[in-house]
């Protein structure tokens, strides 16, 4: 099997480059110069000339010399640091003593040669242009370093400014590369420059086929600019000789007669049209005494009028008359538009829309993936906030307004906690426990001065835990300020799981998804485990019953209100370490966990889980139809949960029976 | 029965009075009418004061009468401000906007005036062109229509919806919250066509009233705001006196049994919900051109939260008592969150009112909720000689509401 044309290419290039070491050390053997002095001495004009436009073949000669001491000068060169001797031109790397005197080493032994002055010495400067030529250069160098580090930051540099000179070093490159890792890096990118600048068609073709299922940034960022197209005009047929992506008729969906027209006036192809405003310029201009081409100004409040006036104006040659609809229909069928490919080879533009639009549809089942995930993730962090009103309201039937005001106290307890331990992680295992603890007393005192007396008023009980809402969200703010307070996570959670380029999830939000199956397994195993669960699964069915059996129900109420609140608090931590700490965090998720619950379905822990999933999944679809805007997604879904209430108006999973209370 | 229902209800009879009183007593004591010793930022804050009381009596009337506890009163009161104030900041602006157009060389055509309008008015979301809820921002008929219209229809709709399907209780004042969240949030957004977070601005300028100073204005408000409340109230308390009002409270008490009555419970609940909604959009109108400016912020749930904070603590379920609350806390909290009460210095800490007063309002909240369910206006029963039975302890019998152990011993 015959190589494919760009390694013959490179073949070629490659004899080119032997036979050029083989003249020049020829030369290195009649002078008694090392070879790259006497090389240097070769080009010594054009390099003394340093002119951008001429120092090409010098570099390039440097370059395939295969002299160990070429990247050297290269390197030195391009960073000024190369001197010229004025008394014999010899060329050397110069060091700096002192502001006077430099001292010269030799380029092929790296050895000190002598100090010299100054004022005898001539350095190279190199402007920009050139240095670039030279970084150009340098890069099959880099790309052969013996350190894989430099290997690794010449591929990047190369990923980042690809040029169609990078291609052959790169090549050359690829054979003699140990490092597994690398070798796919150099191949992957020798692939991208292939495709977008190798001579042969076939070969970018072929190199573009490779991509059609390649879910890479890099890769789509390689396939664009190949498709990209302008939109043209041109007098008469369309020129054969362009790569033409799509013919456009004037007045179709793509281009409007108007958009056709504007742009044959742009071209300089038709007459202006003459707009409101233009009109409205001349007839300003063309007062005279109160009348515009004999109408009166007072007459020009409506557009007839204006009409009037100025084709009074057009008919005394006094302005420019606008082309009438047959004039434009003319032109623009006399015209022919279409949007014309960059990209000259029609193979190429071809091969490059087909792998886009493959790799279009696999972008699109990734991003759906991704989306999922995010809608996971939001879904456990309304399940966390959610889960503590499972217990307080979806059990007990307690609404209680200040859990948002909980789930804050947790989050600032994990602040104030930090400030103590400053180790992250320690803080985070520290402050779980002590934010329940702090929550679970907050909640055990409220529930013994407040709710206790307003068990059978549930409005009011909704009014006295709003009450203490709005105190201990002005307290919050009085002890913490307004401004948000960090609560910063460990190290370990920082950073993402890659999947590929469009599917990622960050860490902390996989901790909250654990942290939330955690919650919903203790909840399970304190409600359906515990005597504490039977007793308030039986102090909430009937609490009279339960009392006789020997519960006391005050007590079992204190503890589960405690449980539900301590919940909240350690919730808040989860949340406060993605959200900004602020005395609102709570109110911010308030509502939406009632929603939760009711949606759900009241006193039953799994209809929160899918009321929790139901909200997430809903408002990230919302989200992803319209991304721009993520108020009009809450709106919208808060409507259609109150639509959704109408017709399921115990939740999704409905209690029946005894169970169901009311 | 042949008497007319002011005698019946003479609180009624006591409080018109004694609007009119305040009323020609503030206009008396103003700048422009009288003595000058009320300034006029404080006529206005006392014509805002009258229309909150004025929601307030609605909010009564739907929760102290009715028993819907909604938390959304104050979008239907937002949302009454924003018709009337797309009409003033449509015609306000028109007028500057001629004015400037005049001093050019050709007279403007009608299309460049509403373009121009419209470039003033949307220029800080972006945008020139008019919404289709603007239609009739032009006129002051329509744009009047719709203050009643809007918040009438939207109850409408979302009390058939709710009450339909038997949503009750908690879950409705859940429920109405999260419209108000969703309706402040949709506000919000620049593309709603109501310039965003920005609000509808400039308002207490009427249009083709320039030359009218703000402090006669303010008393024509104060009027206006004294009138209407006195309206709202007569027609509450009269909703209220009639066998309408027995029907209401009985749903209040035990809806089942009204239902069992053969009461369409759904029909009476929707008609005071529209009816209050309709009012709360009434004091929202006469509200804003007082307040100067209507924006979003205004609707969020905690106002409407507020709302039911004022009329507890005036004491629900009469309607004197949801004004004297309105007009209590807002005043005092003006007040306390103006920074006018002078600092309480305790030694270790000072007690700034402007950071504690929340605290304060919260808690005091709670201890009426606990120990004076009838708010403020139970000092009138103390008065009246009215007292409740002693009723603490356990109950001694199966059912709520039973004779219980302390009344037994009594």
């Amino acid at each position: 099997m015959p190589p494919p044309p760009y390694l013959q290419a490179s073949m070629i290039h490659r004899t080119f480059a032997l036979i050029a070491a083989l003249i020049l050390m020829t030369v290195s053997a009649l002078a008694q110069d090392s070879a790259i002095q006497s090389l240097l001495q070769t080009h010594r004009e054009t390099i003394e000339q340093s002119s951008r436009k001429t120092i090409g073949p010098v570099i390039t000669a440097l370059a395939t010399s295969g002299l160990p001491s070429a990247q050297t000068v290269l390197e030195k060169w391009q960073a000024k640091d190369m001197w010229q001797r004025k008394a014999d031109g010899q060329f050397f790397y110069a060091e700096k003593i002192d502001s006077k005197t430099y001292e010269l080493f030799d380029f092929e032994t790296n050895s000190s040669v002598e100090k010299a002055a100054k004022s005898d010495l001539k350095q190279l400067k190199p402007n920009s242009g050139i240095r670039a030529l030279i970084g150009t250069a340098l890069v099959q160098f880099q790309l052969m370093d013996p350190d894989p580090v430099k290997r690794h930051d010449a591929l990047i540099s190369i990923e980042r400014d690809p040029e169609p000179a990078h291609l052959e070093p790169l090549r050359a490159a690829i054979a003699g590369e140990q490092d597994a890792a690398l070798l796919a890096k150099k191949q992957r990118l020798e692939r991208l420059l292939t495709a977008r600048y190798d001579a042969a068609s076939e070969a970018r073709v072929a190199a573009i086929n490779s991509f059609a299922d390649d879910l890479g940034v890099d890769a789509r960022a390689m396939l664009n600019p190949l498709v990209q197209t302008k939109r043209r005009v041109v007098a008469g047929d369309v020129p054969a000789d362009l790569n033409i992506a799509r013919r456009l008729t004037p007045g179709g969906d793509d281009l409007t007669g108007d958009a056709a027209y504007a742009m044959l006036v742009d071209a300089g192809l038709a007459p202006a049209k003459i707009d409101a405003a233009d009109i409205k310029t001349t007839l300003a201009a063309n007062i005279v005494d109160g009348t515009v081409g004999g109408v009166p100004v007072a007459e020009l409040d409506d557009m007839a009028g204006r009409d009037r006036a100025y084709a009074a104006l057009v008919a005394g040659g006094l302005a420019q008359p606008t082309p009438t609809e047959a004039q434009i229909g003319a032109a623009l069928s006399a015209h022919s538009f279409f949007d014309a490919y960059a990209e000259a080879d029609p193979a190429v533009t071809q091969a490059a829309e087909q792998a886009l639009r493959s790799i279009g549809t696999k972008v699109a089942v990734n991003q759906f993936l991704d989306l999922s995930l995010d809608a996971i993730s939001l879904a456990s962090i309304y399940f966390l906030a959610a889960i503590g009103l499972a217990i307080t309201f979806g059990v007990m039937g307690v609404i209680n307004m200040a859990h948002g005001e909980f789930i804050m106290m947790g989050a600032y307890t994990g602040y104030v906690v930090q400030q103590v331990i400053p180790d992250y992680t320690v803080s985070i295992i520290v402050a779980i426990p002590l934010a329940f603890a702090v929550t679970f007393a907050a909640g055990v005192a409220m529930e013994r001065l407040v709710i206790r007396w307003l068990y059978n008023r549930p409005l009011e009980t909704l009014l006295a835990t709003f009450g203490i809402s709005i105190a201990l969200q002005q307290i919050a703010k009085n002890i913490f300020g307004t401004q948000a307070r960090p609560l910063t996570s460990p190290g370990w959670l920082d950073g993402a799981w890659v999947l590929n380029d469009v599917v990622s999830i960050s860490y902390i939000r996989i901790a909250i998804f654990v942290l939330a199956l955690i919650f919903l397994a203790v909840f399970l195993f304190i409600m359906k485990r515990t005597r504490l669960g039977l007793e308030t699964r039986a102090v909430t069915q009937n609490p009279r019953m339960a009392a006789s059996m020997g519960i006391n129900p005050d007590r079992v109420n204190m503890l589960t209100f405690g449980l539900g609140s301590g919940i909240a608090g350690v919730a808040g931590v989860a949340i406060g370490l993605f959200a900004k700490v602020t005395s609102e965090l709570g109110s911010d998720y308030i509502v939406q966990s009632f929603m939760t619950v009711v949606v759900g379905g009241v006193g039953n822990i799994w209809g929160t889980l899918a009321g929790a999933a139901m909200i997430g999944f809903l408002q990230k679809g919302i989200e992803w139809m319209n991304p721009s805007n993520t108020l009009a997604a809450q709106t919208y879904m808060i409507v259609f949960i109150i639509i959704f209430i109408q017709f399921r108006p115990r939740g999704i999973i409905a209690l029946r029976g005894r169970a169901a209370g009311d | 029965m042949q008497r007319s229902f002011l005698f019946r209800t003479p609180s009624t009879l006591i409080f018109l009075g004694a609007l009119a009183l305040f009323t020609i007593a503030v206009t008396l004591l103003s700048d422009a009418f009288g003595a000058g010793v009320i300034s006029t930022s404080f006529v206005k804050t006392l014509g805002k004061t009258l229309c909150l009381c004025l929601i307030a009596v609605a909010m009564d009337l739907v929760w102290g009468y009715c028993g819907i506890l909604s938390l959304g009163h104050f979008a239907f009161f937002g949302l009454g401000g924003y018709m009337i104030g797309m009409w003033l900041m449509y015609e306000r602006t028109k007028d500057i906007v001629t004015a400037s157009m005049a001093q050019a060389d050709i007279p403007p055509t009608p299309q460049e005036v509403i373009d121009a309008i419209g470039t003033q008015i949307f220029g800080v979301v972006g945008s020139s062109e008019f919404p289709l809820v603007w239609a009739f921002a032009d006129s002051l008929f329509l744009q009047l229509a719709l203050v009643v219209l809007v918040p009438g229809v939207l109850a409408l709709v979302f009390g058939w919806l709710a009450f339909r399907s038997r949503v009750t209780g908690v879950y409705l004042s859940i429920l109405t919250q999260a419209m108000t969240l969703a309706l402040a949030l949709y506000l919000f957004q620049n593309d709603s066509g109501l310039r965003g977070n920005n609000g509808l601005s400039g308002l207490q300028n009427l249009p083709g009233a320039g030359d009218i100073p703000q402090s006669v204005m303010s008393i024509w408000f104060l009027w206006a705001s004294a009138l209407a409340l006195g309206l709202g109230y007569l027609l509450a308390a009269w909703v209220v006196s009639g066998k309408l009002g027995s029907v209401i409270r009985g749903i209040r008490d035990d809806e089942a049994r009204v239902r069992f009555l053969g009461y369409s419970v759904e029909g009476y609940k929707l008609f005071i919900f529209v009816l209050t909604a309709v009012i709360a959009g009434i004091a929202g109108a006469l509200y804003y051109p007082q307040a100067g400016i209507v924006n979003p912020a205004e609707i969020a749930p905690i106002a409407s939260i507020y709302l039911a904070v004022w009329v507890a603590i005036g004491g629900r379920g009469r309607l004197y008592g949801a004004v004297i609350g309105a007009g209590f806390v807002s005043l005092i909290s003006t007040w306390f969150t103006g920074g006018q009460a002078p600092d309480l210095p305790l030694g270790f800490y000072t007690i700034k009112w402007v950071d504690w007063w929340q605290v304060v309002l919260g808690l005091s909240f709670v201890m009426v909720t606990l120990f004076a369910p009838k708010g403020i206006g139970g000092v009138f029963d103390l008065i009246t000689g009215q007292r409740a039975p002693e009723r603490h302890g356990a109950d001694l019998g199966p059912d709520k509401g039973s004779l219980q152990e302390q009344e037994a011993l009594k």
